[in-house]
């Protein structure tokens, strides 16, 4: 058993509206700059709806995350290394820019600086890349609120199978919820394995996966490898950026900006135990629908005393098992079930983990004219409206729609026996029981889902005193910014700041930076 | 290597012109393309990179890249054997002169032509594509046109005497000035009769491996050959110790992630 510890996060999404203030917070902190415009470490999409990038969930197109060879061994999907290798002149499985879309800004000092006349002057867009004038024909949520949903969201690679024909022209009808996505700082990052240069790496002590800046060579092997698409090729510098889980944050013991500045209070933050030496074997797993229960299993219980003296032996330190003990994290993964990882399929095993949303079987008992607050009608619709299941089971569950029903029903009982409970009556057990539950656990799923307290969504141990010259050390720049070459160029300087226009042309001056 | 002292007969009777050209200009170009690697590799690791455009324009690229690698590649090997290696080894291994020349300008003609189409084809998105074009800096604009003018005078020098023309065995003048070079005992007059259009070869390709250093060029170096025997998880421990002071300049004490 080698014991290591990671800082993962688990998103509560029927609590998400879609505000979008987490990729805004996100932006303005880590990708504000030249040369990453285009990049969202956090994003919000819409589901149904075909994402961002573009269907980056179709992977016989992308050819991201792992897969089992003929034999049954694990392989990356994008091919072995020999292969990658004579891939770096031109790498076919890489999305363009308008994959993503095209960057814009806008005229913004035609609103001042307009002559008077007529009309109102207006700010039109400009290309970003170019510093032409553009279209803005698409977006990083385009179809946000299933907006041009009958033209687009069809082409959601979820939407696969006869199930799907069926829903493909009414779901708007139907259910709509929101994603928000970023690194899933997985255990087994395709990224990590498919960099050519070794730039890429997992951290031994809070699982953090990052782009040593100073090695990457520009090989864009991760951008590929990547099954969620969130590692981003900076095209200023020609190297991978991707999101960096706030590590300066975290250090400090602070939850990452997304989190913090989540309006919802959705996300959780906190640590998991699991043993290293696991972690190939569990992503091997031959059945992709057993990936989940694998992925648990390399989980570690640290209230295990065998386990607290293998992490011990590894040098994690006492706050640190008290704080994975206290792990918001760790409950809603492990011990209640409520959280399921993203695209189990993509053998990454994700530590980003979501709580399935409701509300899509909520609407449905809606349209079926039934009662939302009547368990038997939403434990009837869990069971009978197989198509908001079965969307969700492609989702989270590698098509398995028993898991996410029986994670929904026990949303739904928890819902039902805390209303009772708060209508001043005693509450059902009956229904708690019938999904697993005691009520004293409900109590604490209750606090931990519904209350939401700030304390027990974040329990983010700080990194170690004796680690915090080092630290400083390295960390007293901004990790992107131009290092003070003395080589290039004015075009080559890559620094934080207000975005503005990359080229202005003479024929029309821009906003912001002179 | 400038140090070492040509005191040999050969450069007493080498005109003044012939020792700058053919003597010094290379030495410095190598001298430049030493130290200057050395440079930018201590004090530029955030810049050492291919500088991958393929993002903004990849249909262009789908092709000239590799045409152009990996005629490069060949056209290196190439190079190597014509150069480096003397007549006389290739006779004792049994290849005629005859057979020699028809496979050079058989394989170096597949080879010069790829790298011209793609180097043509990378040359033509960078200027056409305003994304790219904009995205150039100034060792790009140095790059591109002195590797195009080594690249087209090679080829022109091995059309214009080696395919059509009556041949010309630079192997007895070219590869000797240019292994005199590394022996630490320069023959200029080696090259100095020479047609113009090796000469003008010689002299940009001396002039490219000075910029190289530069240039994106160094990314050459950086070919991950490791990457076919390394582990394929890459876990990393925090920097724990604390002996690292924040005024250390930044290639030794800063790693940037993102």
């Amino acid at each position: 058993m080698r014991v290591m510890a990671q800082i993962a996060m688990v998103m509560n999404l029927d609590k998400c509206i879609g505000c979008h203030t987490c990729s805004v917070t996100c932006k303005q902190t880590w990708t504000n700059r030249t040369g990453v415009e285009y990049a969202w470490f956090n994003n919000v999409e819409t589901k149904p709806g075909v994402g961002y990038p573009r269907r980056y969930e179709d992977q016989e197109h992308w050819k991201g995350g792992w897969m089992l060879d003929k034999r049954g061994r694990l392989v990356l999907r994008s091919g072995g290394r020999i292969k990658r290798l004579l891939s770096l002149f031109s790498n076919p499985d890489l999305p363009g820019i308008e994959d993503y879309y095209e960057p814009v800004t806008y005229d913004y000092d035609n609103l001042v600086s307009a002559p008077a006349g007529q009309d109102i002057p207006v700010a039109r867009p400009r290309s970003v890349l170019t510093g032409k004038p553009t279209t803005i024909t698409w977006g990083a949520n385009w179809e946000d609120g299933l907006g041009g949903a009958p033209e687009h969201a069809g082409g959601d690679p979820n939407l696969t199978g006869e199930w799907a024909q069926k829903v493909k022209f009414e779901f708007e009808q139907t259910f709509l919820f929101h994603l928000p996505r970023l690194c899933e700082h997985c255990l087994n990052p395709a990224c990590v394995s498919a960099c050519p240069s070794g730039a890429m790496y997992k951290r031994v002590e809070d699982g953090i996966v990052l782009v040593d800046q100073d090695r990457c060579r520009g090989w864009r092997m991760c951008v590929t490898a990547c099954p969620y698409k969130k590692v981003y090729v900076n095209h200023a510098t020609g190297k991978a950026e991707k999101c960096t889980f706030c590590f300066p944050r975290i250090e400090a013991g602070q939850p990452t900006v997304c989190s913090e500045t989540c309006v919802g209070r959705l996300r959780y933050l906190g640590l998991l135990l699991y043993d290293a030496d696991r972690v190939g074997e569990a992503a091997a797993t031959p059945d992709e629908k057993d990936l989940l229960d694998a992925q648990r299993g390399v989980f570690l219980d640290p209230y295990d005393s065998e386990v607290i003296a293998a992490a011990r032996e590894s040098g994690i330190p006492e706050d640190w098992l008290e704080a994975a003990r206290r792990s918001p994290v760790y409950d809603l993964v492990t011990r209640y079930k409520v959280a399921l990882p993203l695209h189990p399929e993509y053998r990454t095993l994700p530590m980003v983990w979501y709580v399935p949303p409701l509300s899509p079987v909520l609407d449905a008992v809606d349209a079926a004219g039934g009662n939302q607050d009547d368990p038997d009608h939403v434990f009837a619709a869990v069971t009978r409206l197989r198509i908001p299941l079965e969307y969700l089971a492609e989702l989270f569950t590698a098509g398995d729609t028993d898991v996410v029903a029986g994670v929904l029903m026990k949303l739904t009982a928890l819902r039902s026996y805390m209303r009772e409970r708060t209508l001043g009556e005693t509450g059902d057990e009956a229904v708690l029981k019938a999904v697993g539950l005691t009520a004293r656990e409900a109590e604490d799923l209750h606090r931990l889902l519904a209350v939401a307290n700030y304390k027990d969504r974040y329990v983010v141990p700080a990194a170690h005193k004796e680690d915090a010259a080092a630290l400083s050390a390295m960390e007293n720049r901004c990790p992107v910014e131009s290092s003070g070459d003395p080589q290039p160029a004015e075009g080559r300087r890559i620094m934080l700041g207000i975005p503005t226009l990359r080229r202005r042309t003479p024929e029309a001056p821009a906003g912001g930076r002179p | 290597m400038i140090a070492a002292a040509p005191s040999h007969a050969s450069l007493a009777a080498a005109s003044g012109a012939d020792l700058a050209l053919w003597v010094a200009v290379p030495y410095i170009c190598l001298a430049v393309f030493a130290v200057g690697h050395v440079w930018r590799y201590r004090q530029d690791q955030f810049g050492w990179t291919s500088r991958t455009s393929q993002l903004l324009e990849h249909r262009w690229l789908r092709w000239g890249s590799p045409l152009f690698h990996l005629g490069a590649f060949m056209v290196i090997a190439g190079h190597v054997v014509g150069l480096a290696v003397p007549a006389s080894w290739t006779e004792v291994v049994g290849i005629s002169e005859h057979t020699y020349h028809t496979t050079a300008v058989w394989a170096g003609s597949v080879a010069g032509v790829a790298m011209v189409a793609g180097l043509g084809m990378l040359c033509a998105r960078r200027l056409l594509t305003r994304r790219i074009r904009l995205g150039t800096d100034r060792s790009d604009k140095l790059l591109f046109p002195l590797l195009s003018a080594t690249v087209l005078l090679g080829i022109t020098a091995t059309a214009a005497h080696n395919v059509f023309g009556a041949g010309y065995d630079y192997r007895s003048t070219v590869s000797v000035w240019f292994r005199g070079l590394f022996a630490l005992q320069p023959q200029p007059e080696a090259i100095a009769g020479a047609p113009l259009l090796f000469q003008l070869h010689a002299l940009t390709a001396c002039l490219l491996f000075a910029a190289w250093p530069f240039t994106r060029l160094v990314h050459v170096w950086s070919a991950p050959i490791g990457y076919l025997a390394r582990p394929y998880l890459v876990y990393r421990r925090r920097r724990t110790t604390s002996t690292v002071p924040a005024s250390t300049p930044p290639h030794h004490s800063t790693r940037r992630a993102a």
